[in-house]
Formats: structure tokens, sequence, C-alpha cells
């Protein structure tokens, strides 16, 4: 009973904590904070509340994809494509129709969830490495479509937003303050809609599929049709954030169709510890502010100093990030999640942040 | 007529260099269950180091080119069997984690590159004979088709016999087969995994140093590429089949050039409906074992 209290209060006080730290993100454009090394400048200047609010779009975005990696066990290597599909339906829509945002928006979140539908249905018809290969597949095709069609999606250059129908208050350096709420807000609804499904029946019998399929079938239950819902709704996310992204950018380029793009969505759960909400949204925030810092780095004269050995390698964010990337799944296989909770009781061990790697597939 | 037979060879030229990319792939997936993302940058790493040994030579010349592709599959090899022993090995049976660190591999090789050679392609230059065309019932094929056709022939013929004929492609064999029976049976089957990876990174490598002739430059994106054709590849022709991924090569290569040709370009989609069909019909590809 004791216990079970602790247990409680533990998850309420996860709750309040989590409030807090919203609420402290909602007044940063009021306060003026610098951290010389990790922001570029004041918190209240737009260029940095520009990257805090692209690390909150990657925190969501890592979320939708912690709903099919971590939650149902799926390794997709198109999650891309949705973002994309968000990014460049809404920019096309604004662009070429007369549609006002919020109408744009949701024709863009009914066609992603449609294609969603249709892919998810035929992917899912294979498991695990076939499942990976064939997202792969399918994103690959939305890339080529993409890069293939200059006329609409602008092609190699990118697509730029066109603000005609955008409503005043998100348009404009001076509004990026705005920008930064919308991508505050995003994550939370994103938070919340993950944890939600994770605590629905659905999301119960997606996890027990992860774990043990045969059994749930067993039951008498089709594993299929909940691994599809777990799939669209992580891609209908992915798609909102698509949307987000497109308006904070003022534009999207091709990468964020490719397969590259992916492989960063899941460079960032992987590091922030698989399998945890927390994990994936701080994973977000470190992996965008780090990319940003180390390319400013790249830069810089100390690196423009240093001889050739030392000075192409730093010079390469990827490079670092990947080579950072390798040792944690070498050596810290619960990412930023496992290390917190290994802080917070030392007697935990790696194997249980491997065995929760393995379930995956 | 003689517009069928160009893309024909040309689809085949094209397939050969599928196929030196997906054999690896696949062998490696059959025996260790490893989809290697990393096989790309073998394959980079290789062109680069050929073109490397090539513009320090004489550049036309045909010894030139056997030592560059050497040199390339040399390299390929090397990287190959190094990734195996200090990032495979590690992560002994844990699958997704050593995607995950053929993954993190991949960016950071892909990031090294283009620190060291730049972001834009280099133009590599071949014997003369390469830029020649020779007639064929009318079509004018390219030269280079013929080597990528040959080498790639060549490396099944070698693959086969060496994986017929020698103990240790027995022992790769058996192990695609059943792993832990031949594990039970005392045979270390770790030593085949390098040596699995070492032959998968030297087809990669020599296909390279080919490619960069078909292509007609370097770069590092040189092989990301190929690599998701591959990975196509390699599962419509059933992962862990050799078989399977030569006959998959030329079906999805061949399928691509005609599509381009007579469908406006479509050739990669038409490649991707061709996977979804056939994982629709038959999920574990063409030769695969099993689903």
């Amino acid at each position: 009973m004791k216990n079970l209290r602790s247990l409680t209060s533990s998850r309420w006080t996860q709750w309040v904590v989590g409030g807090v730290l919203v609420a402290l993100f909602a007044i940063i454009p009021f306060l003026n904070i610098e951290i010389p090394g990790v922001l570029p400048g004041p918190t209240y200047l737009p260029g940095t509340l520009q990257l805090l609010a692209l690390s909150l779009l990657f925190a969501s975005l890592a979320l939708s994809y912690h709903l099919i990696f971590g939650t149902a066990g799926l390794l997709s290597f198109g999650h891309a494509l949705y973002f994309a599909a968000g990014a460049y339906g809404l920019g096309i829509l604004l662009k070429y129709t007369e549609l006002g945002l919020f109408a744009a928006m949701g024709i863009t979140l009914a066609g992603a969830v449609i294609i969603a539908y249709l892919l998810g249905a035929v992917s899912l018809r294979v498991t695990g490495i076939s499942f990976a290969m064939v997202t792969l597949a399918f994103a690959q095709a939305g890339s080529v479509l993409v890069r293939r069609n200059p006329k609409v999606t602008g092609g190699e250059d990118g697509l730029t937003l066109n603000t005609a129908n955008v409503p005043d208050f998100l348009v404009g350096v001076l509004n990026t303050r705005n920008l930064y709420w919308v991508a505050l807000l995003l994550v939370v609804v994103v938070f919340l809609i993950v944890t939600w499904f994770e605590h629905s029946r659905a999301g119960h019998v997606v996890t027990a599929t992860r774990e043990n399929e045969l059994r749930v079938r067993v039951i008498g239950i089709r594993p299929f049709v909940v691994k599809l819902i777990a799939f669209v709704i992580a891609s209908a996310l992915a798609a909102l954030v698509g949307m987000v992204y497109m308006l904070l950018q003022s534009g999207a380029t091709p990468r964020a169709t490719s397969a590259d793009f992916t492989l960063t969505i899941l460079v960032i759960v992987v590091l922030g510890g698989v399998g945890s909400r927390w994990g994936a949204v701080v994973g977000g925030i470190v992996y965008t502010i780090l990319d940003q810092r180390l390319t400013s780095l790249a830069s810089s004269d100390f690196i423009e100093s240093l001889p050739a050995v030392l000075r192409i390698p730093l010079s390469e964010p990827l490079f670092i990030l990947g080579t950072l990337f390798i040792l944690v799944v070498l050596f810290l296989p619960g990412g930023l999640a496992g290390l917190a909770s290994r802080v917070a009781n030392p007697r935990r061990s790696t194997t249980a942040d491997r065995d929760a790697l393995e379930e995956v597939v | 007529m003689s517009t069928v037979i160009l893309l024909l060879i040309t689809g085949l030229g094209l397939g050969a260099l599928y196929f030196l990319v997906a054999s690896g792939l696949s062998l490696i997936y059959g025996l260790m269950g490893v989809l290697n993302f990393a096989h790309g940058s073998f394959l980079t790493l290789g062109a680069f180091a050929g073109w490397e040994v090539a513009r320090r030579l004489d550049d036309g010349s045909w010894t030139t080119f056997l030592i560059s592709i050497a040199v390339g599959a040399l390299v390929g090899a090397a990287i190959a069997a190094a990734t195996e022993f200090l990032l495979i090995r590690p992560l002994y049976l844990r699958h997704i984690e050593q995607v995950l660190v053929t993954v993190g591999l991949s960016l950071a090789t892909v990031a090294l590159f283009e620190g060291i050679w730049g972001v834009d392609p280099i133009y590599v230059t071949g014997p003369d004979w390469f830029g020649g065309t020779t007639e064929i019932f009318g079509a004018l094929v390219p030269n280079d088709r013929f080597v990528l056709i040959l080498a790639a022939t060549l490396v099944l013929l070698a693959l086969v016999l060496f994986l017929k004929f020698t103990r240790y492609g027995l022992i790769i064999r058996a192990g695609v087969e059943n792993r832990s029976m031949v594990t039970a049976l005392g045979i270390d089957v770790r030593r085949a995994f390098t040596l699995v990876f070492a032959i998968g990174g030297a087809a990669a490598g020599l296909g390279g140093v080919l490619a960069s002739h078909y292509f007609g430059y370097v770069s590092p994106h040189i092989g990301g590429s190929l690599l998701i054709f591959a990975f196509i590849v390699t599962v419509i022709g059933g992962l862990g089949s050799l078989a399977g991924a030569a006959i998959a090569s030329v079906l999805v290569a061949v399928l691509q050039q005609f599509a381009n040709f007579y469908l406006a370009g479509t050739g990669d989609l038409v490649v991707v409906l061709l996977l979804a069909a056939v994982l629709l019909i038959k999920p574990s590809g063409i030769l695969g074992k099993k689903a």
C-alpha cells in the first residue's frame, strides 16, 4: 500500500514538474537569460527563440517517432515522409490556393492521415527488417517525387512559404515569439496525445504485441489493427510538426524528405533513451542545440587554427554527432534517460536498458 | 530494337552495380541478422581510394584501372573487417543495436568524407576505351557497361565457388541456414562473421571504383544513393539469398531503365511499386527462406 502511494505520488510529482517546466519555457521570451556556449544569445532575441522553437519541434517529432519505435516496437525508416507531407502539403496549399491557414492545415492533416493509412496498411503486412525496408522505400519514393517536380515543390531549391493567407501574428522576425509559443504548445499537445495513447487499451495491446505478438494473437486480438492505429497517429503527429516547421522556417528543403532525416530522428530517440517520453523530448532539444552549436564551432577561429588531422573531423558536426551516437549505443544503451535513472539509482544495471532496446522488432 | 538492346545492356550494367552492393548486404544479413547501413560508406571509401591511386599513377591506362580496382576492393575489405571487429562484435546478437551502430557509422563517415574530399563531385577518367561505344545489333552501347557486367559475373562466380567448395564457404552456408546448430557443433562462427564482412566490403569497394566510372564521378554520397536500391534488391531477392540478390539486381535495374525511358522517368517509383507488390504477394522475397 505504501508502495502504491509513493508510486502515485511520484507520478503526480512528474506531472507537476512537467507543468512547472512548461510554465518556465512559456515565460522564456520575457526573460534575459544568457547561457554562453549553449545558446547563441540572450533568450528574448528572435534568433535564440528560433533555435529554441526548432529544438521544441524536434522534440515533438522525436515523441511522434517514439510512438512507433519505442511503444509499438516498429523500426520505421520512413518517418520523414509524413513530416515532409505536412511541411510540403501546407506550403503547396498556401502557395497555389486561396485557402486560409487553418483550412489548409486541416486538409494537409487529412491528406497525411490517408497516406499513412494506405502505406501503413501495406507496410505492416511484413515485420522486422522487411518493414524497415518497405517504409524506407516509400519514403524514398516521396523524396523522388519532391525532387523531380520542381514546378510544384521547388525541387532542390526547396519551397518557400507564401504568407499571404497566414495570420499576421505568425509572420515576420518580430513574431518569432508567437511561433515559439506555438511550438511549445505543440510539444505539450503531442506529449499528451502520446501519453494518452500509451495508457489507452489500444496502447496496451500495442505494447503487448511488442513484447510477444504470438500471445496477443492467442488471446484473440489482431495486432495488425492496433499497430496501424499507432502508425497513423504517429504519422499524423509528424505531419502536424511538419506544418509548424514550415511556418517557423518559412520554407522546406528536400532534405526533410530524405532517409538521412529519418535517421536523424532515430538518432535523437536513441540518444534520449528508447521507450522514454521524457528522453525523446530531452534528446530532441539537446540534439538540435548541439547541432547548431557544433556548426558555429566548425567555422570558429579555434578550429581553423588546428592541424588538418583535427580540423577536418571537428568541422563536420555530423561526424561528431555520429561518433557520439555510436558511443551512446555501445556504452550507454539507455540514452540520456537511462543515465538519469542510473544516477538516481546506481544499482540499476545496463542490462535492463539493453533489453528494452532489443524488444524493438 | 536498338533502343531496347541499349536499355537492356545499360540495365544489366546498373544491375551489376546493385549486385556488388547487395551480395554483401544479403550475405551479412543472412549469416548475422545485421542490416548494414554502413555498406554504402564501404563503397564510397573504395571509390575514393581507387581515385586517389589512379590520379597518382597514369590516369588513362588499363594497368592503373586494374590497380585502382584492387585497391578499392582491399580498402573496402579492410574497413568492413575493422567495422565488424570493433563495432559489431561487442554487440553480439543484439541486432537492433548493431543496426543503430552502422547507422551512426554511415552518418559519421559520410560527414568525414565530405570534410576530406569536399561535397562536390570529383570527375574521374578511365582508359580511353571506356568512353567509346560498341555496336551490338545496331545499338551503340557504352563500353563501361561491359566491364561492370563482367566484374559482377566474376564476383558472383567467385562467391559461388567459394561458398560451395571451401571449408569457410561451408561454414557460412551452414550458418545462414542455422547458426545455433553450427555453434553447437563446436565451430566458431564469429570468425566467419569477420570474413563475411570482409567479402561484402571487398565487393562494395570494387563496386565503388566501378560505380565512379559508370557515373563518371566520385562524391561522398555515391554510396548512399546506391545503398537504398541495394536494400530494395536485397528484400525483393529474399534476405540472405545470393542467387535471389543476383536475379533481383537485374530485374530491378532493367525495369528501372525501361520505366525511365518509356514511362517518363518514373523508374524509381516503379521499383518501389515492384517492392510493394513483391511484399504483398510473397513477403519473404523471390528466393527468401521464410517471412
